[in-house]
């Protein structure tokens, strides 16, 4: 799995791509809590369009940054969610707690 | 070439040769999370192999992956190198879905063991990390079943294909 971070207006892209899974999930995490705690980044957007897989500790970390982010007053915004990572969103009921996009576009303009 | 030679092999475990219970794979891993996407992988093909929808071979690939994740950080740890086994069973279901075909996976450990009954996920309406993987296996598997037999956990999943997705001419017990 990789993490790439781009700048984006009013904020910056985390790129992934790979699957999510407990041997990734950790740095998953780590560069969600990077740029929401220590850069305080006001958006912070995933691009999940090349994740295929994401696992329950995943969506651990995706939880913790969402959670980190409105303890900073920011945002995490999530868009090009595969069926498999929208299904695991549903199965856990978060599809409503996350911001989520469908496309780069629709994340940016929100 | 081989690509196709595979699929040809592949074919048979799922035509009428192969509809016979019985053992259709076997892996000996160890505790590393690295070792899960080679697991999700083989479980996603024999899974394929036996033509289960795709959101059923989803819903077992899931399954598989949150189990052996579970033995990993909690029966074990997260201690690596230590051992771990999978078997995949073709199956027949035989009371309220007689002649139902499914697949059975065992996951057996070594590991400390586990009380099913303290094994709690977290309520859904909570917004917090963590208890989700159970909450997932249980919501994906037709059966569930854990139990600790000559000093090792077992976990043994089934999910069975649905009537309409039968090939024709499939037989129960």
């Amino acid at each position: 799995m990789q993490i790439a971070a781009r700048p984006a207006t009013g904020g910056t892209i985390l790129d992934i791509t790979g699957d999510i899974d407990l041997a990734h999930s950790p740095t998953v995490r780590k560069a969600l809590l990077l740029e929401i705690r220590e850069k305080k980044t006001p958006k912070v957007f995933l691009n999940l369009e090349k994740v295929r897989y994401i696992d329950s500790s995943g969506i651990a970390s995706l939880v913790e940054g969402l959670k980190a982010s409105r303890d900073q007053g920011s945002r995490l915004i999530l868009y090009g969610l595969s069926k498999s990572v929208r299904e695991v969103m549903e199965l856990s009921r978060l599809q409503k707690i996350f911001e989520i996009h469908e496309s780069e576009a629709q994340a940016l303009g929100s | 070439m081989r690509g196709e030679r595979l699929e040809k092999n592949c074919g048979k475990l799922a035509g009428a040769r192969g509809n016979r219970p019985g053992l259709l794979l076997k892996l000996e891993l160890e505790s590393n999370p690295e070792a899960l996407c080679l697991v999700r992988a083989t479980i996603e093909r024999a899974a394929e192999v036996l033509e289960f929808p795709e959101a059923d071979t989803r819903a077992i690939v899931r399954s598989v992956d949150e189990a052996l994740a579970n033995v990993i950080r909690h029966a074990y740890g997260g201690k690596a190198g230590l051992p771990i086994e999978v078997r995949c069973n073709r199956v027949l279901a035989k009371s309220n879905r007689a002649g139902a075909r499914g697949l059975e996976i065992l996951l057996e450990d070594e590991g400390d063991p586990q009380k099913p009954s303290e094994f709690k996920g977290r309520r859904l309406d909570e917004v917090r990390p963590g208890g989700l993987g159970l909450h997932f296996i249980r919501q994906s598997m037709d059966v569930v079943e854990f139990s600790r037999k000559k000093g090792k956990n077992q976990l043994r999943l089934v999910k069975y294909r649905s009537p309409a997705e039968q090939l024709p001419g499939s037989q129960g017990e």
